[in-house]
């Protein structure tokens, strides 16, 4: 919650800012009166629009839509040039952890770098209760002769090289819980990008460890194979209930 | 554009007359492509380069035009009839075909748009819910399998495919791209337009 907070902190940092030409002007006119008064006048404005922003269903449907054409029309994933994950029924905890990993620097990636920054806690919030809630079959295109050597993994994990079974954080049904993300119906090239680049991508910010580093030595002794046969296994994954959708 | 129009209608009109039969006919069907589609297969507007085209794009939209899908103005008065006649085999080979050719850009877009279409591109606009188009057209518009190729079209076929999506024509082709274009005012379908014309 500390860190919702100085978010809402940032977001009225950069509003601030945003109102000094404004002020320049009043104080070119002569108006230095009213510069105090005119600065605070566009910082409660813009509050009070993020406000509505906020709560305005229009303004949730435009993006929950805006999600919708990247991440699917049932947020199912979808692969384009790059692959984009499957949201439905992501735990909001995780989604909403993994927003702020973006603007914290510790997930690396320009797009949704941008993305989150747009968003504020409240609209977070609505967001991942909403996506929560979708419970669309994976969208397949997993090699199926590699689902079974998956399925052991994922399940029994490898005593013999000390990989833990992913069942054991991801639940058996692999619908996560808390920061530890579903992982049913996720996208298999994803899932193999997301596990071949695991340092690359997560855990970035030395100063903000988090729980990237959980995975991190899983991800490193995983070999190709395994990655894909993993991948594979989870991506055909249905789950038979949507995840509940509030934040813990 | 009515020149053109009418240019590309008269070319049409000579490929009926040529109608291609027996072993012939591949190299005869590349020969009526690029009537209109131009030397190279790079392009002459209005109708868009093939070169270096995905072929799985290819092969899909010569499929909707055959299934009459694919709607546009232009689809209709001349490639519903253009694909007709194509079976199978010559789809797979006319996309292979076409996907080996060298691309080359069309570069004629605004240049001073330029800069605003690649912010477009690049990075979306996240304020105004507009995604970023890299995603899936990839970062140099290449695309990928039936995702189309951007980079280097002309940018008179880019902004009037960006507008129709919003003009109720490919309804059956389906998410995203009614709903991404619809977010586009005309200013930055414009800047697209011209950005993606430049890319080699």
């Amino acid at each position: 919650m500390r860190s919702l907070y100085s978010l809402q902190t940032d977001r009225t940092t950069r509003r601030a800012r945003f109102a000094f030409p404004a002020g320049r002007v009043l104080k070119k006119a002569g108006l230095q009166v009213g510069l105090t008064a005119g600065i605070l006048a566009f910082v409660l404005a813009g509050a009070v629009s993020a406000q509505h922003r906020i709560t305005g269903s229009g303004d949730l449907q435009a993006k929950i839509s805006y999600c919708k054409d990247c991440h699917g029309v049932s947020a199912q994933g979808f692969n384009g040039y790059y692959p984009i994950p499957r949201l439905a029924g992501q735990q909001p905890e995780y989604i909403e952890n993994q927003l702020r990993a973006f603007t914290e620097h510790r997930r690396t990636n320009n797009i949704m770098f941008n993305v989150a920054h747009s968003l504020s806690p409240a609209m977070i919030n609505a967001l991942t209760a909403h996506f929560a809630s979708l419970n669309p079959p994976p969208i397949g295109g997993a090699p199926r002769q590699l689902v079974a050597t998956g399925r052991k993994i994922f399940e029994d994990g490898m005593p013999e090289v000390n990989i833990a079974a992913c069942a054991a954080c991801h639940g058996p049904e692999a619908t996560g819980s808390g920061q530890i993300p579903r992982l049913a119906g996720q996208l298999y090239p994803y899932m193999i990008k997301t596990l071949s680049n695991w340092d690359k991508e997560r855990g970035r910010n030395p100063t903000v460890p988090d729980a990237a580093a959980i995975m991190s030595p899983v991800a490193h002794s995983l070999n190709k194979s395994q990655i894909e046969a993993v991948a594979a296994f989870v991506s055909t994954l249905r789950s038979s209930r949507a995840t509940p959708n509030t934040v813990q | 554009m009515r020149g053109n129009g009418l240019k590309a209608a008269v070319l049409i009109a000579c490929c009926w007359i040529f109608h291609p039969a027996g072993s012939d006919a591949e190299v005869l069907a590349v020969r009526n492509c690029n009537w209109c589609h131009g030397g190279s297969a790079s392009g002459y507007p209005p109708a868009p380069a093939l070169a270096a085209q995905r072929p799985q794009y290819v092969a899909k939209q010569l499929a909707n035009f055959r299934a009459h899908t694919r709607d546009n103005p232009f689809s209709r008065q001349y490639m519903w009839g253009a694909a007709r006649n194509l079976d199978a085999d010559s789809v797979r080979n006319l996309a292979l075909y076409f996907a080996n050719l060298p691309p080359r850009a069309a570069s004629d877009g605004v240049p001073s748009l330029v800069g605003l279409g690649q912010t477009i591109y690049q990075e979306g606009m996240p304020e105004a819910n507009v995604v970023a188009c890299v995603v899936c057209h990839g970062p140099n518009g290449e695309g990928i399998r039936d995702i189309p190729r951007l980079g280097g079209l002309d940018s008179t076929y880019l902004r009037r495919r960006l507008e129709q999506w919003n003009q109720g024509y490919h309804a059956a082709a389906g998410p995203p791209m009614i709903s991404i274009a619809s977010k586009l005012s005309d200013d930055q379908i414009e800047a697209l337009a011209s950005y993606l014309s430049f890319i080699k």
